[in-house]
């Protein structure tokens, strides 16, 4: 069925071993970020290092394994990579979550991420994978 | 609705509890569910529909269906101002659904039936009544030092006017606690409801936990301190026998879309006396005796609080809807749920890091049951079961966060049973339970 699709086995990893899981220090912004209709959360820091290098991202949190596993994606992905690269992961990820299904997900720009593609068909679920990512973002922002 | 298939639901419910009364007819779940022409549909994929989901809304037989469909054909004009043909016809439909609903609930009086939108606005309306500067009645003053009595396992609906209230008049919100067995804590009743208290509002039975909460020791302390009390009786009136005169409390709100009936329109029940003392809601339309620039005058109960046109389609429907639920009688579909509810509490107890939120018993107990699993959030579970397995349940915090708080969880999922549910979607649920912990072994 459609949502075997999306319980891909490198989500129920993640799920299952979440990646630099727990709030470290230091940290240059931290926010908290929630998804009202579902109640699912995730606290989030962002340390950056010269030439807008991410030297960690922390975060902790409470959600179904979407969103959970989203996270920990996430923290793989932009830790030890540039501002400036992973806020276009995130503009390419969130392009394919709002994409109804519909669109073509670019492998080369997403990485692991791209193995979300699925989520993109349940509505109701885009916006658990989502919320580390515009957590992320928003977290970036604060600390520049 | 003569050739619809039910075969891949069809179950049998008699599980010998021997609580049938001798001579009444056996509860023929089959025929029931032909009743229900959506519970005869498939799902993308050729999946049957389990429909676990009645506690959230329920599904309509074709008897609503129709005498909906009927009046909106044939009958339909606006009622209580138009002198015309169709205005009496629908003004008749839209009071004859009044005085069916008086008669199921109990209402000593016809008058004392206020339609609403739902069971919000029900809540809403009479919360509005307190504290308002438009009403002396001492019953209703409200103020600092005086204190409204709810409790922890509301829905959000019986707690957010309450905090509203107390907001805009400096009364005091209180709230009865909730045991780790998901009944209510009553040992603090003397401490809690006091002569400071002006209402108590509690739901009649639990939307998460199933509990059935007992009115007469609540009522009897009410009484004791002169305060009013309140149900919130939108998980119980669908589900069996209420009677308000019996219940002995002030205000009762229920909803019609719960109770096989459309969505749209809900019913507040209270005490005339109280009714004729309370302001009204909303201005407008068909609630005023008569109205000048500077002043209005209200017409009596019930119409001083359904300003507007009312929902006339809707009141039409849950006419036939109580009418259905009487033909088949309540007692019938209480039996039939305490068994769907004896069977699941059963069938989940073999499946290993399930934990059940609410009594473990059939005592004071409705056919919710809502639960944990282990190492798999609410919402995965209710994806696959419904992606995989066709198994409609609810999944998150059911409008009932506090409650959630209280034990510790950010969200549950959530079977509710009805008149239609059988014993074979209660395997399906748990066959679909077993193959979430599957995938997230």
């Amino acid at each position: 069925m459609i949502a075997e699709s999306m319980y891909q086995e490198l989500i129920l990893e993640h799920y299952k071993h979440p990646q630099g899981r727990g709030l470290r220090d230091p940290f240059d912004a931290e926010v908290h970020h929630v998804n009202p209709t579902c109640g699912d959360e995730i606290t989030m820091r962002v340390k950056l290092g010269d030439g807008g290098k991410v030297e960690d991202v922390s975060y902790d949190g409470q959600g179904c394994s979407i969103s959970q596993a989203a996270a920990s994606v996430l923290h793989e992905l932009a830790t030890g990579s540039t501002v400036e690269e992973t806020l276009a992961v995130v503009d390419e990820f969130t392009r394919l979550m709002q994409g109804r299904g519909k669109v073509e997900a670019d492998e080369d720009v997403l990485g692991d991420a791209v193995a979300f593609a699925g989520v993109a068909k349940f509505p109701a679920r885009v916006k658990c994978a989502l919320l580390a990512w515009m957590a992320y973002k928003d977290a970036v922002a604060r600390s520049a | 609705m003569t050739d619809v298939t039910t075969a891949t639901t069809t179950g049998t419910t008699g599980t010998g509890s021997g609580e049938r009364p001798v001579g009444t007819p056996a509860f023929d779940v089959d025929r029931i569910r032909k009743d229900f022409p959506i519970l005869s549909r498939e799902l993308p994929g050729g999946r049957p529909l389990v429909y676990l989901d009645s506690g959230n809304s329920s599904q309509k037989p074709v008897q609503v269906i129709e005498a909906m469909r009927e009046h909106l054909s044939m009958h339909y004009g606006n009622v209580g101002r138009a002198m015309h043909a169709l205005g009496a016809e629908s003004t008749e439909a839209y009071e004859d659904a009044r005085d069916k609903v008086a008669a199921f609930v109990g209402a000593p009086d016809r008058d004392e039936i206020v339609f609403t939108k739902n069971a919000s606005e029900a809540l809403n309306l009479v919360a509005h009544a307190f504290g308002n500067p438009t009403n002396s009645d001492p019953r209703f003053t409200l103020g600092p030092g005086d204190e409204i009595v709810i409790s922890e396992m509301e829905h959000h609906s019986n707690i957010v006017p309450w905090q509203m209230l107390a907001a805009r008049t400096g009364a005091t919100l209180k709230w009865f606690p909730v045991t780790d067995e998901g009944r209510l804590d009553l040992s603090g009743i003397e401490e809690l409801v006091t002569e400071r208290t002006k209402i108590v509002s509690v739901a009649h039975q639990s939307n998460v936990l199933g509990t059935v909460n007992p009115v007469d020791r609540i009522l009897a302390r009410v009484r004791q301190v002169g305060a009013l009390l309140m149900l919130d009786a939108s998980q119980s009136v669908p589900h069996k026998p209420v009677d308000v005169a019996a219940l002995g409390v002030d205000f009762l709100a229920f909803t019609g879309h719960k109770a096989v009936g459309p969505s749209g329109i809900g019913v507040l029940w209270a005490r005339a006396e109280l009714l004729e003392a309370m302001p009204p809601f909303l201005g407008g339309g068909e609630m005023i005796e008569a109205v000048w620039m500077d002043r209005s005058t209200y017409a009596p109960a019930p119409h001083k609080f359904e300003a507007g046109t009312p929902p006339i389609v809707e009141a039409v429907g849950l006419g036939a809807a109580v009418d259905y639920l009487s033909a088949v009688g309540l007692d019938a579909v209480a039996r039939h749920e305490r068994e769907l509810t004896a069977y699941a509490l059963q069938a989940l107890r073999e499946l290993p890091g399930l934990k059940v939120i609410g009594p473990e018993d059939l005592e004071d107990r409705g056919g919710t049951v809502s639960f944990t699993l282990q190492g798999v959030h609410p919402h995965d579970v209710g994806q696959i079961l419904d992606d995989e397995f066709g198994v409609a349940v609810r999944v998150g915090h059911h409008c009932a966060r506090p409650l959630h708080l209280r034990f510790g969880i950010p969200a549950t999922t959530r079977a509710s049973f009805y008149l239609y549910n059988t014993t074979a979607e209660i395997d399906a649920l748990v066959r679909g339970l077993h193959h979430v912990q599957k995938v997230f072994a």
